[in-house]
């Protein structure tokens, strides 16, 4: 086939197909519009103001990798004045997440950020590959995905930032979309597309990537010649995402827009006011103080269970009975720190602007 | 029987697939068969003069049947890479060469690259 030129700037030859527009482009420019996308996501999201402290949630794996490099590039090149931080949670998975932790240590120096590492054994006291011990490969992905978050929270509160920024790619909101609908979660549905998400008491949290295309997050890093580390986690298999993921994946082969599209009807989803009604209100914690629909929040209740070897109290209703029926919480179960937001109490930190 | 050299790159954890290593040098048939199922230079009886040259999708099926060690179905489907796996020819997208339509030659380099990992 006879070589042809960039769409845009007509002058270098075309090396790759954007997924997302169709257009034929050369290398500088797909550099040039995935860059300014992101850059205009940010702004007309207004998601961050000059002097903000922002953790970019960081696995070592393609998302945050290039997260972490174009929040760097975008902070010098359009002057953000952000300081960036690296966070990452280590859930203790042998053989998965104590390789991807060496990629994101190398990436600490490469990007020149300082690194934060907390792991589910310091601060709940059980490792990914424990929990998966007790209770199969069948709802582990609960118990991960619950401890993570609040992880990420609370190792952002240690950092004393205003923002924690993650790597989750359109891909990944149009999936998580689908699985909403699949599963009738009315509330998560409701919230899924939010580019910014903040409750009374947690961080403000953002995902810059959210029109980013997964397959040209990947050209971007094979292109720019970005170091990641790039295997299936062990135990994700039989996960339910897996089932959204599949059937994207045919959507997007035949129809591209595919991913953006749903991501726009997501958007525009009303909840019916008979609806909303039923749905919790947020509160916190009594036990650890986390933001939570109900009592205890889904962590200690996890949690609980794993200590009390009920481990799927927090999943299945017979779990649950179980539970509840077995005479009262022991007084010294283990239970996780109480949790504090920035700034309620802490000292002031004095925040310089990068030169 | 006239051959060409290649050289493979798998990313994106495919590597896993193909004896856990990134990097091949293969030699393969320069003209093969019209039709698309056979396994690597036994075919004796084509010549110079029929089939057609080799390409893409003759490569995908030849990886499978001489370098792919498990999973199939993470490599293949429907008679072309998987949905999710990237293809790169010398560089650039294999959509711009015609995809497993490009006709390969000698000294081609040619990346798979899995999208479909945790980021």
């Amino acid at each position: 086939m006879a070589p042809r030129l960039c769409a845009l700037c007509k002058e270098a030859r075309a090396i790759l197909k954007r997924p997302k527009t169709g257009q034929q482009i050369c290398k500088e420019c797909f550099f040039f519009v995935f860059e300014t996308e992101v850059h205009n996501t940010i702004t007309q999201a207004a998601l961050f103001k000059p002097g903000d402290r922002v953790a970019i949630g960081a696995s070592g794996g393609k998302d945050s990798t290039v997260l972490a490099y174009v929040m760097k590039t975008l902070n010098d090149r359009y002057k953000y004045g952000l300081e960036l931080f690296l966070l990452s949670i280590d859930e203790g998975i042998t053989g998965y997440r104590d390789d991807s932790l060496e990629t994101v240590k190398r990436n600490q120096e490469q990007y020149d950020m300082p690194l934060k590492i907390l792991s589910y054994g310091e601060l709940y006291g059980w490792t990914m590959d424990a929990i998966v011990a007790q209770i199969g490969k069948k709802n582990n992905c609960t118990f991960c995905g619950v401890f993570r978050r609040q992880a990420l929270d609370r190792g952002a509160a240690m950092l004393n930032v205003d923002h924690i920024v993650t790597g989750h790619n359109a891909d990944d909101i149009a999936e998580t979309v689908l699985m909403n609908i699949m599963r009738g979660d009315i509330a998560r549905l409701g919230r899924c597309t939010l580019i910014c998400t903040q409750g009374e008491d947690t961080i403000k949290r953002s995902k810059p990537f959210k029109y980013a295309y997964e397959k040209e997050i990947v050209m971007y890093a094979y292109f720019r010649k970005l170091d990641y580390f790039s295997t299936e986690c062990i135990y994700s298999p039989d996960a339910y995402r897996g089932h959204a993921r599949a059937f994207l994946k045919d959507l997007e082969a035949s129809r591209p827009s595919a991913i953006i599209d749903i991501i726009h009807s997501g958007e525009a989803f009303e909840i019916k006011e008979e609806v909303k009604v039923t749905q919790k209100a947020q509160q916190t914690c009594k036990r650890c103080g986390y933001m939570s629909s109900n009592e205890l929040c889904k962590a200690c209740t996890l949690l609980e269970g794993l200590e009390r070897g009920v481990a799927n109290a927090g999943i299945t209703d017979r779990a649950r009975k179980t539970f509840n029926t077995e005479g009262q919480t022991p007084k010294d179960l283990r239970t996780i720190p109480f949790f504090q937001l920035p700034g309620s109490g802490a000292t002031s930190v004095s925040i310089v602007a990068p030169t | 029987m006239s051959t060409i050299n290649v050289k493979i790159e798998f990313g994106g954890g495919l590597e896993l697939l193909f004896s856990n290593q990134r990097s091949h040098k293969i030699t393969i048939p320069a003209r093969v068969p019209s039709e698309n199922s056979s396994k690597a230079g036994d075919d004796t009886e084509s010549t110079e003069s029929e089939g057609r040259p080799v390409d893409l999708k003759y490569l995908i099926f030849w990886l499978r049947d001489n370098l792919l060690k498990e999973r199939e179905e993470l490599f293949l489907e429907n008679g072309t890479v998987r949905p999710g796996i990237l293809v790169m020819v010398n560089d650039t997208d294999w959509e711009l060469e015609g995809e497993g339509e490009y006709q390969l030659k000698d000294g081609d380099e040619i990346v798979f690259i899995s999208t479909l990992h945790g980021g």
